[in-house]
C-alpha cells in the first residue's frame, strides 16, 4: 500500500488481465535478467506523513531560527506577504507543466507577460525574457548573448562582482574559448576605471560589472559604459539586490541587465531555488536566451498569450540553440510577480528607502569604532568594515546573542585583510544593529590594548 | 458555437479578466511597512545623481485584488490536481503536499546560504541524506545535487565527462547522440564544446548496435543516451552499448529524464552507465510549476568523482557535516550556492513517503498505466513501433492525418474532454507523434476515460474532420496565432497613449 497509489490490488490484476500479462514482471521483461534488481533499495522505509513532518522539524531546528542576521551577499532576507504562499499554493499553478499548450495555460501565460512588462518597468530595457536558473547563470547567460551579438569573444569582468557568478561564467566561458580579463576595484569600491579603459579592446563582446557591486556599493554605470560602447563593446550589468531597484536608477546605459530576483518575496531557503531574469533591447531579442511570452489574438480575436520566438530554443534549434536552458522558474517567477504587485510603483521605493535609512544608521554605529570601507561612493544595503580581529572571531561571539554577523571576505577577498560584509534590510531591529555593533567595539578596543594579533589562534568556529 | 448567442452575457468577471496594469490607479496600495525604528534619511543626499526619481508604470493595486487577480487567472489553467496531464517525457505526477509544508518550515525556508556551519546542520543533512538515497536508487557511487535543472545537469555531466578525458590526454572531440534524443542532449554538448554526431535508431526505435560501431572511435568522448528512450523503449542491448563505449575509452552518459520507469526496478549504475542525471521535477514528485523550477542532480561512478563541482558536503571528524570548496581537479561551480535546495526537500519528502516498497510499487504501476493505454488504443491509433513499452507509449497520426487531422489537432480536441494533451511531435523520429505519458497517478476510472476520450476523437475523425479541426470549444481562448507572435512579437504591457 502507498498512499499516493490510486489503485488497490484488485484494480492491477483487472488492468494485468486486460493487457493479457500474466503479471507485472512480464511488463519488465524487456529489462535484461542480469541487472534487474531483486532486493529492496536500501533507502529508509515507507514514512507516516506524520513522521516525515516531524523529521523535518527536527531538521529545521538543527538549522536553528529566529536568528537575525546581517548576511546578504546575493540572498537577501526581506518580508514575504502571506498572499505569495496562498496565491502560488493553488494547484492550477502549483501542479501546472510549462504552458506549451497555450488554450490551458493561459494563466500562467498572461502572469508572465505581466512579469516581463513589470521588470522592463523596473529595468529601464524593453524586454525580459520568462525567467532563468538564477542570478548567477542570468549573469553567464547574458555574457554568451553578448558575445552572440558582438561576434566577438572576449569578456571584462570586474572584480566587485558576486565572486559565485565569476565561477560560473568561468565554468561555461572556459569551453566557449571566450577569454575571460578581471579588473580590479579602485579605492571607492568601485570598478577601477582606468584598469577597465587598459582591458577592453576591439576584441571585448561585453563588460560585466554588478551594481549595487558585491560590496554593495553603485557603480559608476554612465563611466563604465562610456569605456565599453567606445570599442564597441556591450555592457552586461548584474543586479544581486532587486529591492534596490526602488530607489537607485536602474542602469539604463547597459545593453543586457542580468537580476536575481530573490528579493521580491522568494524564501532564502539555503540558496535556492530563486529566480534569474535577462532584460535588454529589443533589438536584441532574437539573442536573448531562455523563454519568452508574447501577446496575439486567437481564433476569434480574442486576446491571448503564447510562448513566442522559440526558434531560438533547444527544441527546435538543437544544438544550433542560443542556450541549452529548457525550464525557467515560472512557480518562482509567479514569487517575485505577486511581490511586485504587492508593494508596487510606491511601496517598492518605501520599501527601498527603509534599507537605506537602516543601512545608513548601521554604517554609523559600525564605523565610531571599526573603519568602514568604500565610504565615500554611495551603497544601497551593504557594506564591508575592517576589523583588528579576525571577523570569524568576532561572529562566534555575536552569534551567542542570535545574530549571524557580516560575511567574512578573507576567501573571496583576501587583499581585504580583516574584512566583512554586512547588509541591513527592513527586518533588521535597531536593536540587532546596536548589539553588533557594540560586540565590534569591544573587539576593536580589546585588539587595540592587547596590541598583538591572536589572529592565528582563533578556533574555525564559524566558518 | 454557442447555440444561445442571445443568453451570452456582455462581461463575465472571471473569464475576461485584464491585465494587472488595467487595475491600476494611484493611491491604492497592497503594502504597509512598520515605523522606522531608525532616522529617516534622504536618498538623493545620500545616492546622488544614483537615486531613482519613480518607478514608471508599476501597478498600484489592493490586496483583494491582487488575490482576485490570481486566482482568476489560475482558474485559466490546467493541472495535474485537475486531473491527468499525460504529457510524454515529462512524468506529471501527483505533487504530494506534505512536501509544500515540510519546505516551509522556518528553519529551512529562512537559512541563508552562508550561514555559519553550525546552524547549518539541518540542511546539510537534508542534502547528505537525499544524495544517499539517489545514489542508491542509480546505482552510480557519488552525486552532485548543484544543477538547477536537468539541462544544467547534463551540462554538468559533460563537464564531468570532459575532465575525465583531458586527464587521459585529450578532451575528445565529439559526442554521439541518436536521433531519438530530446533538444536539450544536442544543445548541451555545443554549450560544452564538443561536436554531435547524429546516431540513426534502428527499426525497433533503439540504437543500431552496427551504426554504433562504426561510428565509435578515440574521438568520441560519450554517448548520450535517454533510457528508456523517448519511445518509452528500453534499450535491450545496453549492455552491448556500455562494452562499445567503454572499449574505446568513451563514457556512457544516460540522460534520466525516464527515470520514473526504473526506479526500486533496475539501476543504470548496474547496467554500465558512468553518468547520468536526475529531473527531480519528473521521478521524485517537485511541482512543475507551470514551468520550473526544476532540479537536475548528477550522478556518476567513482572515475568522475575528482571532478564534481564545488562545493561538496562532506561529514567531519566530529560527526558534524561542512562544506568542501578546496577540489583542485573539480569542474567549477555550476550555479551559485548549492543548487534548488527547496527542491531537495521536497524530493527527499516524496522518497520518505514511499520507502523501498512504495518506489517499486510506483514503477510498476507506471509502467502497468502505460501499457494499458497502449492496449485501450491500439489498432484506433497507428503504432509506428511494436517494440515493448515501459513507461509511455507512443502512437502516431497516420490513420487521422488521411482525413487531414493531425496531432496537434487531436491534441486540441482532447481538451474538451477534460485532459490535457499528450505530447505532440515529439519524438522527431515519430513523423506526427502522440507521446503518452499517464504515470503511477492514475486510477483504472480515469485511464477508462482517457481512452474513451481519445477513441471518442478517432471517431469524429471518421465522422466529421471539422469538429476536431475547430477544438478546443470549451476554453476562454482557442488556436492563438503563434504566428503573428513571433512575426511581431509584443512582449510587454504597454500604457495607452
Amino acid at each position: 500500500m502507498q498512499r499516493y497509489l490510486p489503485k488497490s490490488q484488485a484494480d492491477r490484476e483487472a488492468m494485468l488481465k486486460a493487457i493479457g500479462a500474466r503479471s507485472i514482471d512480464d511488463l519488465f521483461a524487456p529489462i535484461p535478467a542480469e541487472y534487474r534488481l531483486n532486493r529492496d533499495l536500501k533507502v529508509p522505509r515507507q514514512m507516516a506523513e506524520s513522521e516525515i513532518v516531524d523529521w523535518f522539524r527536527e531538521r529545521s531546528r538543527e538549522n536553528g531560527d529566529a536568528y537575525t542576521s546581517f548576511l546578504g551577499a546575493g540572498a537577501y532576507a526581506h518580508y514575504r506577504p502571506v498572499i505569495i504562499d496562498s496565491l502560488i499554493s493553488r494547484g492550477e499553478f502549483l501542479t501546472a507543466y510549462t504552458p506549451y499548450q497555450a488554450e490551458v495555460s493561459q494563466g500562467t501565460l498572461q502572469s508572465i507577460f505581466e512579469f516581463q512588462t513589470m521588470i522592463c518597468e523596473l529595468t529601464g530595457m524593453e524586454v525580459a525574457n520568462a525567467s532563468m536558473y538564477d542570478g548567477s547563470t542570468a549573469a553567464t547567460e547574458a555574457v554568451l548573448m553578448a558575445a552572440r551579438v558582438t561576434g566577438r569573444n572576449g569578456v571584462v569582468v570586474a572584480r566587485s562582482v558576486h565572486p559565485e557568478y565569476r565561477e560560473v561564467l568561468k565554468t561555461y566561458a572556459t569551453h566557449q574559448e571566450m577569454p575571460l580579463t578581471e579588473v580590479g576595484f579602485a579605492e571607492s569600491g568601485r570598478v577601477d576605471l582606468k584598469a577597465l579603459d587598459k582591458a577592453v579592446t576591439d576584441q571585448t563582446a561585453c563588460v560585466l560589472i554588478q551594481s549595487p557591486n558585491f560590496f554593495g556599493t553603485i557603480e559608476d554605470v554612465v563611466a563604465v559604459a562610456e569605456i565599453a560602447h567606445k570599442k564597441g563593446a556591450l555592457l552586461v550589468v548584474a543586479i544581486a539586490e532587486a529591492v534596490s531597484l526602488g530607489i537607485v536608477q536602474p542602469p539604463r546605459e547597459a545593453d543586457i541587465i542580468a537580476m536575481e530576483a530573490q528579493s521580491f518575496g522568494v524564501p532564502l531557503g539555503f540558496g535556492g531555488p530563486y529566480c534569474g531574469v535577462i532584460a535588454t533591447r529589443e533589438k536584441f531579442v532574437r539573442q536573448m536566451p531562455g523563454r519568452l511570452v508574447g501577446q496575439t489574438v486567437d481564433s476569434h480575436g480574442r486576446r491571448g498569450f503564447v510562448l513566442t520566438l522559440a526558434t531560438r530554443e533547444q527544441h527546435i534549434r538543437r544544438e544550433k540553440a542560443t542556450s541549452n536552458i529548457c525550464t525557467n522558474q515560472a512557480l518562482i517567477a509567479l514569487m517575485v510577480n505577486i511581490f511586485m504587485n504587492v508593494y508596487g510603483k510606491v511601496g517598492l521605493r518605501e520599501l527601498a528607502k527603509q534599507n537605506l535609512a537602516k543601512t545608513h544608521y548601521a554604517v554609523q554605529q559600525f564605523g565610531k569604532n571599526a573603519k568602514v570601507l568604500f565610504d565615500k561612493t554611495p551603497r544601497f544595503n551593504e557594506f564591508v568594515i575592517q576589523t583588528s580581529e579576525a571577523p570569524n572571531a568576532i561572529n562566534s561571539r555575536i552569534l551567542g546573542h542570535k545574530i549571524v554577523g557580516g560575511l567574512p571576505l578573507k576567501k573571496f577577498y583576501p587583499e581585504l585583510g580583516n574584512a566583512s560584509l554586512w547588509c541591513c534590510t527592513e527586518l533588521t531591529p535597531r536593536t540587532m544593529i546596536d548589539t553588533a555593533a557594540r560586540v565590534v567595539a569591544e573587539s576593536e578596543r580589546s585588539e587595540k590594548g592587547a596590541n598583538t594579533s591572536e589572529e592565528e589562534a582563533v578556533p574555525e568556529v564559524v566558518r | 458555437m454557442n447555440k444561445y448567442p442571445d443568453l451570452k452575457a456582455t462581461r463575465h468577471t472571471s473569464q475576461d479578466e485584464g491585465l494587472i496594469f488595467e487595475k491600476s490607479s494611484p493611491g491604492k496600495a497592497a503594502w504597509k511597512l512598520p515605523p522606522l525604528d531608525v532616522p529617516e534619511v534622504d536618498s538623493k543626499e545620500l545616492l546622488g545623481s544614483s537615486a531613482r526619481k519613480d518607478l514608471g508604470n508599476m501597478p498600484e493595486v489592493s490586496e483583494i485584488e491582487i488575490i482576485r487577480h490570481f486566482t482568476r487567472l489560475s482558474t485559466w489553467n490546467y493541472a495535474i490536481d485537475l486531473g491527468m496531464y499525460p504529457l510524454g517525457s515529462c512524468t506529471m505526477k501527483y505533487n504530494p503536499r506534505v512536501n509544500e509544508a515540510v519546505v516551509r518550515m522556518e528553519g529551512l525556508a529562512n537559512a541563508h546560504p552562508y550561514q555559519p556551519e553550525k546552524i547549518s546542520q539541518g540542511a546539510l543533512r537534508i542534502m547528505k541524506a537525499l544524495s544517499e538515497c539517489l545514489v542508491e536508487i542509480t546505482g552510480m557511487d557519488a552525486i552532485t545535487l548543484q544543477p538547477a535543472a536537468g539541462a544544467q545537469g547534463e551540462m554538468t555531466g559533460l563537464l564531468m565527462v570532459r575532465a575525465y578525458h583531458e586527464s587521459k590526454g585529450a578532451a575528445r572531440k565529439k559526442v554521439l547522440i541518436p536521433d531519438s534524443a530530446h533538444g536539450t542532449n544536442p544543445a548541451t554538448a555545443a554549450t560544452v564544446g564538443y561536436a554531435v554526431e547524429n546516431l540513426k535508431s534502428n527499426a525497433n526505435g533503439m540504437v543500431d548496435i552496427a551504426s554504433l560501431e562504426a561510428q565509435m572511435n578515440e574521438d568520441v568522448a560519450a554517448l548520450m543516451l535517454t533510457n528508456p528512450n523517448t519511445l518509452g523503449v528500453f534499450e535491450q542491448e545496453i549492455h552491448k552499448i556500455a562494452d562499445l563505449m567503454h572499449a574505446k575509452g568513451g563514457l556512457l552518459y544516460m540522460d534520466g529524464a525516464n527515470m520514473n520507469a526504473l526506479v526500486g526496478k533496475v539501476r543504470p549504475g548496474d547496467f554500465g552507465v558512468d553518468v547520468m542525471h536526475l529531473n527531480l521535477h519528473k521521478t521524485f514528485s517537485t511541482p512543475h510549476g507551470g514551468g520550473g523550477p526544476g532540479s537536475g542532480p548528477v550522478a556518476i561512478k567513482k572515475i568522475l568523482e575528482p571532478f564534481l563541482p564545488t562545493p561538496i558536503v562532506i561529514e567531519k571528524q566530529d560527526g558534524t557535516l561542512g562544506l568542501e570548496y578546496n577540489s583542485p581537479k573539480s569542474v567549477g561551480r555550476v550555479r551559485a550556492f548549492y543548487g534548488n535546495f527547496g527542491m531537495f526537500v521536497r524530493a527527499l519528502a516524496y522518497i520518505l513517503a514511499n520507502g523501498p516498497d512504495g518506489l517499486r510499487q510506483t514503477t510498476e504501476d507506471a509502467v502497468l498505466n502505460a501499457n494499458y493505454i497502449r492496449k485501450g488504443l491500439q489498432g484506433t491509433f497507428d503504432l509506428p513501433y511494436s517494440t515493448p513499452s515501459m513507461h509511455e507509449v507512443v502512437f502516431s497520426d497516420k490513420i487521422q492525418a488521411k482525413k487531414g487531422v493531425k496531432t496537434m489537432d487531436l491534441a486540441k480536441r482532447l481538451i474538451d474532454y477534460g485532459f490535457h494533451p499528450y505530447t505532440t511531435a515529439f519524438p522527431l523520429i515519430v513523423p506526427g507523434a502522440l507521446m503518452i505519458e499517464p504515470t503511477e497517478s492514475e486510477g483504472r476510472d480515469e485511464l477508462d476515460l482517457f481512452i474513451e476520450a481519445m477513441k471518442r476523437i478517432a471517431a469524429e475523425v471518421e465522422e466529421d474532420p471539422q469538429t476536431v479541426l475547430g477544438a478546443p470549444y470549451t476554453t476562454r481562448v482557442s488556436r492563438l496565432d503563434e504566428t503573428t507572435a513571433a512575426r511581431k512579437p509584443i512582449l510587454r504591457w504597454k500604457p495607452a497613449s
